[in-house]
């Protein structure tokens, strides 16, 4: 200790700090950023076969080298893939929502056409297109491990970000022209993961720079932890009151008029008294 | 009227002209229980049988009270509330079951006619209560000296005043309904976590819930200065989102081009017809739309309404950025935000004539 | 009348009674006022419909039973606090007092959350049950007179039915019942030049404040309440003063009424009726969630869920919110928000002062000032029941402008189209709805009128000698015949007199015009049921008609009047 003390007046020492200080911070930036997924780090065979099941599935749409196709008009026939990165693939591809099947206001969630490695392949190639958000790394999906503060937390955040749209539960909701918010029960940690980071389609997206991976994950630990609380009863597909109102009409009320129809009726009669 | 239907004693009369006469009361017909010993006692047995479940049910509650946690399940439900519901609600719906067997077997089943009689008091009855009536209200002398009359009924009059007027400290005089805590220089973070926000955080498409920095900023104990429903009151004029588009695609008004950095708006997040918060943004169309009314508003295009109920846009923040590089808000709202109320205009030309 | 009787010592009720009954009746004279006010075997007619207000007045009792329960726990507080209970997801948050304690019912309570849930189950029973009441009594036509008064009684305790229950909603102040609140600050702002000051007083200061939910608590529980108690006192009264109408049948009058006594049979099946209502929204509170606030979360006003809707005697007004214009201007230097006030304010009192005007309003019409005891059947009231069909269309149309959203992501539709639908059909369908209405029911007065005339088929086919098949028809049991003929003859229209018989147009000859116009529209198109002679001529009028009828014998085998073979009878 004395020699450090003793060279801290060495006119490179402030030269050492700094030095030492970018190193830490580079060094802390590395371990903490989102990693950008580039072509180094997956492997270039995944690439090519990536970018082999993209030319027969996806170009149709997308653009033979997924910069995108663009309709007469202007719109977007298949929007460029250039940049979206392997966590839009992983969650578009990996939970069916494309290939779409057939247009319409938005794809809808279907069993995935593409097996966990082909997903990874294509997610592989796209990456390499351009740096982009990758999947997310396990710790982050990993929402058991989530304390009851860090679920209360992500409750806020939920609250304040999703159920607007997916309402409290994560039963999804409307939006306008047909589009909605899908339903989050038996969405994959990863995926929902995905989406929050993506933003697909009309969902806008949340960076890991405002809504961090930490909260992320609560958020996820949250919405999973609400769908594991025993329901007093069936909950009636969503919740609120336009099914409670349902109910109280098609059981309640029905029930009860049956009753009284039972309590009104003349049962069996017979014509004489026998003595 | 003449073409009235009065009441008449002729409905006598009438009934002549009916193409089906009156067959009168049909005769009694007798029930099984009525006429065979053996379905009586069965159905003596069925009902006690009734009763004597709804007893064992009520039973079962209190055990099921002691014995179920509210942790156990069944069929995916909360175990206890099904235990006790159903052991509850089962012994009454058998106890009223029960009783209604036992008035439909068992009981006396032979209809009765009672007369009716005319709603109307009797002539005799009106004609005594008259009597009686106008002796009190000569006695009371009420017609013969009208001053006391009048001034009596401006006296209970006068009591509505004091009714009223006491109800006026039910609260406060409306007040600062046109202004926020927004003001030059606040800080926008997010909502939640507090942290403030810089604008190279956001991408295209990405959508903030925020607040204003006020709701977070802590005293020297490390209270928040806001709390409770003090912050609500706050939160319910002040929260805004904050959202991200492609600079070509906004079309700001005029005046409104320095409003945003670098394809950053802000917007309140108070619906302008009731007050629901809405965040439900459509990154690629711009649409946002209310969860409440549906009210659809337009961020790229100044927050103008393109569906639903809502009349006004959606009140924009002018943003900046601070020396350390973070959102803020440039000034209060120009516009009046939350739901309109009758001096919305007249506040509103102030908010103009001060800006 | 026999004069004997069973002294009560001997009854089976007891020889223990004796002593009490008698100390109470030396004091009370019980058994004067019971004569007077409330015989033991006072007759109530027997009908399954007659028991509709029974669901709404037992659904009532179960409310104050549970309510008071709930009372011992709940904290009418907007005070913060911090959660630390068994519902570990909401740990450490702060919220407020109500909303705690309304979470500690929920998971801390043994029975809590049961008895939360049946009194919610048996709030929403309770409104749909006086719904129901009030359209069985407008399709028979039961609040005619001497019965306009408890029409007007039962219309007050469902307005104060609906306060009450959107009272209650708020209470427990989570991100619904807030958001309800905030709709209904939206709404009270909306009142043309008093709004904001109705806003302040009302929540103590600007929105949410600290008041409301302690004031709402104090209404909820003991101010409407007690309203609640006096009127269903008062229409249960005038019940028993009037007696309880009843269908036309034989030996049945506007004179008498025809039922079980109220001790035994008419008080076991009521009583009965009460376990049974209690027991029902205690099994629905056992087996469907309601309500779930702590998947909601406390009140914040920048959070809101998907799917935010009031509760469902509300949702016509709401729907009517979600499909209005926008409607808003400025005059006289304020602003008119039409858009929230029509449909949010305004629409309501219009429905409730139409209801209230209606028996007034028929009766200025038929002039018809009457008693009415008999039940009229709904189809001969063509105009009538095609107004209320007419109603409850609209109702229902703007009852799905209130779902629009969950009916948009349920059946994958567009939630602009329905808002569009809803705007077109809740004047469109409704006019549609009362035409068709219309026609059904003077094609089942028709009906009426021919199984009078040519009797009912019998399913019995005969082939006459020259090879043609007919049916064979059969009269009738005269006791259905009566049934059927049982209602007012169509009053012959007359055009008013304009001018008296010296010339002078007659006073108040434009009241009468449209008055005339008014009736004639009312009973436009109705059927009237067959006279004296057409039925005694039936036969003669039909001799050659294949579908006269024909008694049979004892020994008939074929269908009878019901359809039903009577072998099988």
């Amino acid at each position: 200790m004395r020699k450090l003390s003793t060279r801290r007046r060495h006119p490179l020492a402030g030269l050492v700090v700094l030095l030492l200080g970018l190193v830490v911070a580079g060094g802390l930036y590395a371990a903490f950023a989102p990693r950008a997924a580039t072509a180094e780090e997956a492997s270039a065979r995944d690439v090519e076969a990536g970018r082999q099941l993209f030319l027969i599935g996806c170009a149709s749409c997308h653009g033979k080298n997924a910069e995108g196709i663009t309709t007469k008009s202007g719109g977007n026939y298949g929007p460029s893939l250039i940049g979206v990165g392997a966590a839009a693939v992983d969650f578009q591809v990996g939970t069916g929502r494309m290939p779409m099947a057939n247009a319409g206001p938005q794809a809808p969630r279907k069993d995935p056409e593409y097996t966990a490695e082909e997903t990874k392949q294509l997610a592989a190639y796209v990456a390499s297109l351009a740096p982009g958000p990758s999947v997310p790394e396990s710790e982050y999906t990993d929402y058991k491990a989530a304390t009851t503060e860090e679920i209360r937390e992500g409750g806020e955040f939920f609250r304040t970000n999703c159920t607007a749209c997916h309402n409290s539960v994560g039963a999804g909701g409307a939006l306008p022209n047909g589009r909605y918010a899908p339903s989050l029960k038996g969405v994959s940690a990863k995926h929902i993961y995905e989406a929050m980071l993506t933003g697909p389609q009309q969902m806008p997206l949340f960076s890991d720079e405002v809504i961090t991976p930490e909260d992320k994950r609560n958020v996820i630990a949250y919405i999973k932890s609400v769908q594991d609380q025993p329901t007093p009863g069936i909950a009636g597909g969503s919740v609120g009151p336009v099914s409670e109102g349902m109910f109280t009409f098609l059981i309640g009320m029905g029930g009860l008029v049956g009753v009284a129809v039972w309590i009104g009726a003349h049962g069996a009669r017979v014509k004489k008294r026998s003595s | 009227m003449t073409d009235d239907l009065e009441p008449t004693g002729a409905s006598e009369g009438t009934v002549a002209h009916e193409p089906i006469g009156d067959p009168g009361l049909p005769e009694h017909q007798w029930r099984p229980t009525d006429v065979d010993a053996d379905l009586e006692r069965r159905a003596e047995r069925q009902v006690s049988t009734l009763f004597g479940l709804g007893a064992l049910l009520f039973l079962g509650f209190c055990v099921a009270y002691f014995t179920v946690d509210a942790d156990q399940t069944f069929l995916g439900w909360n175990g206890q509330n099904f235990a006790l519901g159903a052991t509850f609600g089962g012994g009454l719906l058998l106890i009223g079951v029960g009783i209604i067997q036992w008035a439909k077997k068992l009981m006396g089943d032979h209809e009765i006619v009672e007369e009716r009689h005319p709603s109307a008091s009797s002539d005799e009855d009106r004609t005594a209560v008259m009597i009686d009536v106008n002796a009190g209200l000569n006695e009371s002398g009420i017609a013969r000296r009208p001053m006391i009359r009048n001034s009596l009924l401006l006296s209970l009059g006068a009591l509505g005043l004091p009714v009223i007027v006491a109800l006026r400290d039910l609260g406060p005089l409306p007040h600062d309904q046109r202004r926020t805590v927004w003001k030059k220089g606040m800080r926008v973070v997010n909502d939640v976590s507090g942290t403030p926000i810089k604008p190279e955080q956001l991408q295209v498409g990405q959508l903030v819930n925020a607040e204003p920095a006020i709701l977070f900023e802590e005293d020297a104990d490390g209270e928040r200065v806001l709390h409770g429903t003090e912050a609500l009151q706050v939160k319910s004029k002040a929260a805004v989102i904050v959202v991200r588009m492609r600079p070509e695609d906004i079309t700001p008004s005029k005046g409104r081009e320095n409003w945003g950095v670098d394809g950053i708006l802000c917007y309140s997040k108070i619906c302008t017809h009731v007050g629901c918060p809405i965040s439900l943004w459509e990154q690629q169309t711009h649409h946002l739309l209310c969860p409440c009314h549906q009210s659809t508003f337009d961020l790229a295009d100044n927050g103008k309404v393109i569906f639903g109920p809502a009349h006004r846009p959606l009140p924009q923040l002018p943003l900046g950025v601070d020396s350390e590089g973070y959102l803020i808000a440039m000034s209060d709202f120009p516009e009046i935000v939350a739901p309109s109320y009758p001096e919305l205009a007249r506040d509103q030309k102030k908010l103009d004539k001060n800006s | 009348m026999t004069t004997e009787y069973t002294d009560i010592e001997k009854t089976p009720v007891g020889k223990k009674m004796a002593g009490p009954v008698e100390w109470l009746d030396d004091r009370l004279g019980l058994a004067g006022a019971g004569k007077k006010l409330m015989p033991v075997r006072k007759v109530f007619p027997e009908h399954w419909s007659f028991m509709l207000g029974e669901i709404a007045l037992w659904s009532f009792i179960v409310l104050l039973a549970t309510g008071v329960y709930l009372t011992f726990w709940f904290q009418p507080s907007m005070a913060e606090t911090v959660y630390n209970g068994p519902y570990k997801p909401l740990n450490g948050l702060e919220m407020s007092q109500a909303y705690s304690s309304t979470l500690d019912i929920s998971f801390g309570v043994r029975g809590g959350l049961l008895m939360r849930q049946v009194h919610h189950w048996a709030a929403m029973l309770f409104v749909a049950a006086m719904v129901v009441h009030m359209l069985r009594v407008f399709f028979t036509g039961a609040y005619r007179k001497p019965r306009e008064v408890n029409w007007l009684i039962g219309l007050g305790l469902l307005t104060l039915g609906l306060v009450e229950g959107f009272a209650g909603y708020s209470l427990p102040d989570d991100l619904l019942s807030g958001t309800g609140l905030r709709f209904v600050d939206g709404l009270i702002r909306s009142i043309p030049l008093v709004g904001s000051y109705l806003e302040f007083f009302i929540f103590g200061g600007e929105f949410p404040g600290n008041e409301i939910i302690p004031r709402l608590y104090m209404a909820h529980i003991l101010l409407i309440p007690a309203l609640l108690l006096g009127l269903i006192g008062a229409h249960m009264l005038l019940l028993v003063y009037q007696k309880h109408t009843q269908w036309p049948g034989p030996g049945r009058t506007e004179k008498n009424v025809v039922g079980y006594p109220l001790l035994p049979v008419y008080a076991a099946k009521a009583g009965g009726f009460f376990f049974v209502v209690f027991g029902f929204t205690a099994l629905m509170g056992a087996m469907i969630q309601i309500n779930p606030i702590w998947a909601y979360g406390p009140y914040n006003p920048s959070e809101v869920t998907a799917g935010s809707q009031p509760d469902w005697y509300m949702g016509f007004v709401e729907g009517a919110v979600r499909v209005m214009p926008n409607w808003e201007l400025t005059f006289l230097n304020y602003t008119w928000s039409l858009n929230v006030f029509i449909p949010g304010v305004l629409l309501m009192g219009v429905l409730f002062t139409a209801l209230g005007a209606w028996p007034f309003v028929e009766s200025w019409i038929t002039g018809d000032k009457r008693e009415h005891h008999l039940l009229e059947r709904p189809r001969n009231a063509p105009v009538r029941t095609a107004f209320g069909v007419a109603g409850m269309t609209m109702y229902a149309v703007f009852w799905i402008g209130g779902g629009n959203d969950i009916i948009a992501t349920k059946f994958h539709l567009s939630l602009n189209a329905i808002t569009w639908f809803v705007r077109i059909g809740w004047i469109v369908l409704p006019v549609i709805a009362f035409i068709v209405t219309k026609r059904i029911c003077i094609g089942l007065q028709r009906a009426d009128a021919n199984r009078i005339l040519h009797g009912y088929e019998t399913g019995i086919i005969e082939r006459t000698p020259d090879g043609s098949y007919s049916e064979r028809h059969a009269p009738l049991p005269v006791a259905n015949q009566f049934v059927l003929t049982s209602h007012d003859r169509l009053p012959v229209l007359e055009a008013p007199a304009e001018e008296d018989a010296n010339g002078v147009a007659a006073p108040g000859s434009r009241g009468a015009r449209l008055r005339a116009k008014a009736r004639s529209f009312y009973y436009d198109g109705a059927v009237d049921k067959p006279t004296t002679h057409d039925v005694e001529h039936a036969a003669e009028h039909l001799g050659d008609h294949d579908g006269h009828p024909v008694p049979l014998g004892e020994d008939f085998q074929g269908v009878s009047e019901t359809g039903i073979p009577r072998s099988h009878l």
